[in-house]
């Protein structure tokens, strides 16, 4: 086991997550927890549909403003995806998108206030960096054939239609659509940061008690994401975005010397604005590093790493719940089943239901944004980088487990290969690993976003300092501490990518979500 | 126009150099049979001819056919004339396809016998269907010379002899690399032989039997 370099690799990680557990606090400070989670699940159980009234309208902000944001990020995203070859839009769009949702929905706060526009550049802004990123591999991975034999002088907007475009048309959709499920859980969750989204009236609800309207909120946010494919069809799609900016709500007006006041003055460095000259400068930048960009870091690090080894185990546990060589009858297929048979194999009822159940956890797992649930376990555990850790292991595990489940269908056992623990150990996880290693890395670099975010909960990551530098007016201070977020975000997935090339794990450009 | 020229013609695959330097001149009016065993610099040869005379009017149906397998067959053929109709026209025809075009193309589809395909994706065809939308493509694109790798490879006797009159009469000039060699004598009236990436053959085809070729294998 120790020649491979794969699996040096892992238990590396697992020690290193180990050591993290030391320092880390990982303590439950709140007086009665599990009474706390039994009362959100008796609100889960009974719901109480009527106690919001407001409760279809938060439905139809979070619908709307994940409609818009993910519209014009797809637009934006696929212009820039055809450009994507220049140096210059790479990074801008590199940049872009290491900055999390929520950060651009605190700057754009500050100066377009409580306006949708603030909502809907929150989440068009960083989607167009990923779109225009996994547009341009979409569009890249197509034939270059018939492009080359077009005559001469076919003009570019006709041969990327014919050619391109067309082929790469149903990989675009289909990521777009998952896109769009992202956009929802993005969009529920600005609603902590004040846009009239599922989570504004989630933490109004929590903070009055009101655990069956949590459970409510909850129940109908599941079952939105739950139903998208039933809802979203393509003819339907343009009426939606064209209703859906109608539907944002009007918020407060914007207030244009705010917007001016931002640039001229909020956000230039104190030293420069007194006239402190480059000394100053110096001496201010290091007092932002050793009090707070340090400690943020070494927290979002600790955390992230934690939360890294959590998600593995998790997905790794959890993905034979979707693979249809665990959960499915053994029946009549035997050992005399052609293979190809054995793929159209009959379900035995009995495993029907627990096929159901373990595709309806993951689904839940993964439709739960991290901040949600890690705004949840806060309110039940109380302040530590617990609850961080496990939702953020319980997301992203969900996605992972979902993924490599997926992945394991396409795996051709032959017809004697044993079964249980044995299939699990030395059949399936095997083959596997690679694709769940490359995946996982896919998501470091946003479990890492992720952590830094939840700084703003109260857990001391970067978020943290963010947040508190945003509260007490000093946005010079919020924006370098966002600035190194970022930096810190685009250096993980380098490292990610790096590790990925090095063992030789090959990642598709529809699994990055 | 009345000649086209390579001079001191190469292509390097990575490192190695798998073609020239040759020096070739072909008349107008010229069908040109390539000749020689696989990995002689067929392909590359009507690579470099295409790269140097696209814009003078070449058209290429290269060996793995270039088609669009999401498209109908119509629009594959129609792709041959995006060069020759506005933008506006050609993304107008993507979803709905103008009579006068398909007046045309029809009858093209009917004389390669695949006019009951005018509008099934190009990806489900057989490989013999799609080297005819593929051809078809080449003829109604039109021009000065028509590059074909293999033009017929996946096609049958009969077919495959009425493809190659239909092909060499689209263009002025043709050069078609072949494996079938007494193909390549009854329809080209030049044979140039290939090997080692140099032009080991270059004769009248009415001068040379498929004994003379043999050595090239």
């Amino acid at each position: 086991m120790w020649h491979s370099a794969t699996a040096r690799l892992s238990l590396g990680f697992v020690a290193l997550a180990i050591l993290c557990l030391g320092i880390a606090d990982l303590s439950i400070t709140a007086h009665a927890p599990w009474h706390e989670l039994g009362r959100l699940v008796q609100g889960l159980v009974q719901p109480d549909v009527s106690a919001v009234d407001h409760l279809w309208v938060a439905l139809l902000r979070t619908l709307a403003f994940a409609f818009v944001g993910v519209g014009l990020g797809a637009t934006a995203g696929f212009l820039l995806a055809l450009i994507f070859h220049s140096r210059l839009v790479r990074s801008i769009c590199a940049f872009v998108r290491a900055i999390h949702e929520l950060f651009w929905a605190l700057i754009f706060l500050q100066f377009f206030g409580l306006h949708p526009l603030t909502g809907v550049l929150a989440i068009a802004l960083p989607y167009a960096g990923v779109f225009a990123k996994v547009f341009a591999e979409i569009l890249e991975e197509t034939d270059p054939l018939p492009e080359q034999v077009l005559p001469a002088g076919s003009g570019r907007l006709s041969t990327l239609a014919f050619t391109r475009l067309r082929e790469a048309w149903p990989h675009l959709v289909s990521y777009t659509s998952y896109r769009l499920e992202c956009g929802l859980r993005s969009s529920a969750v600005l609603g902590f940061v004040g846009m009239p989204t599922l989570g504004f009236y989630l933490e109004s609800a929590f903070a009055q008690g009101h655990y069956d309207t949590v459970g409510a909120l909850l129940l109908l946010f599941y079952a939105l994401i739950a139903s998208l494919r039933l809802w979203v069809r393509p003819l339907l799609v343009p009426v939606y975005l064209v209703v859906a900016p109608f539907c944002l709500g009007s918020g407060l007006p914007i207030v244009w010397s705010n917007v001016s006041r931002f640039f001229s003055e909020d956000i230039v460095p104190s030293p420069l604005r007194h006239g402190e000259g480059l000394s100053g400068l110096v001496g201010w930048l290091g007092d932002i590093m050793i009090s707070e960009a340090l400690p943020g870091i070494w927290h979002t690090l600790v955390l992230s790493q934690i939360a890294l080894v959590l998600t593995g185990l998790l997905a790794l546990a959890l993905y034979p719940l979707v693979s249809r060589h665990f959960f499915q009858g053994r029946g009549w297929h035997g050992r005399w089943a052609v293979a190809g048979r054995q793929q159209a194999g009959a379900r035995v009822p009995g495993n029907r239901l627990t096929h159901l159940l373990g595709h309806g956890l993951l689904v839940v797992m993964r439709s739960t944004p991290e901040y949600l649930l890690a705004f949840i376990l806060l309110q039940l555990w109380g302040p530590s980088m617990l609850p961080a850790v496990v939702a953020l292991a319980i997301h992203n595990g969900g996605i992972i487990a979902h993924l490599v489940g997926r992945r394991s269908n396409e795996v051709r056992l032959r017809p004697d290969a044993p079964h249980g623990l044995v299939r699990y150990a030395y059949e399936l996880t095997p083959r596997l690993y690679g694709p769940f290693l490359a995946l996982l890395f896919y998501r470091w670099e946003i479990i890492m976003r992720e952590t830094a975010i939840l700084g703003i909960l109260g857990i001391t990551t970067l978020g943290f300092y963010v947040d508190s530098a945003i509260q007490e007016i000093r946005f010079d201070r919020a924006m370098v501490l966002i600035l190194i977020t970022a930096l810190l975000n685009i250096g993980v997935d380098v490292l990610a990518r790096h590790l990925r090339a090095r063992l030789r794990l090959r990642h598709t450009a529809n699994c990055e979500p | 126009m009345s000649t086209l020229a390579l001079t001191d013609a190469v292509a390097d695959y990575g490192q190695q150099r798998v073609l020239g330097p040759l020096n070739l001149t072909l008349q107008r009016g010229e069908r040109v049979a390539l000749v020689g065993k696989s990995g002689a610099g067929k392909s590359s040869l009507l690579a470099v001819m295409y790269q140097q005379w696209r814009g003078r009017g070449a058209a290429l149906m290269p060996q793995e056919l270039g088609l669009v397998p999401s498209l109908s067959v119509f629009h594959n053929v129609y792709m041959g004339a995006l060069a020759t109709h506005p933008t506006w026209y050609n993304l107008v025809t993507l979803a709905k396809p103008f009579r006068r075009d398909v007046a045309a193309i029809q009858p093209l589809l009917a004389r390669l016998a695949i006019d009951d395909k005018c509008w099934a994706m190009a990806g489900e065809l057989s490989g013999g269907q799609r080297q005819r939308v593929a051809a078809a493509r080449a003829i109604h694109q039109g021009g000065e010379v028509l590059l074909a790798d293999e033009p017929v490879s996946a096609l049958d006797g009969p077919q495959s002899e009425a493809l190659m009159v239909e092909l060499t009469q689209a263009y002025p000039t043709a050069v078609l690399a072949m494996h079938d060699v007494e193909l390549a004598l009854r329809f080209t009236d030049r044979v140039i032989g290939i090997a080692d990436g140099g032009i080991a053959l270059d004769a009248p085809s009415a001068r040379l039997t498929a004994q003379d070729l043999l050595p090239l294998y």
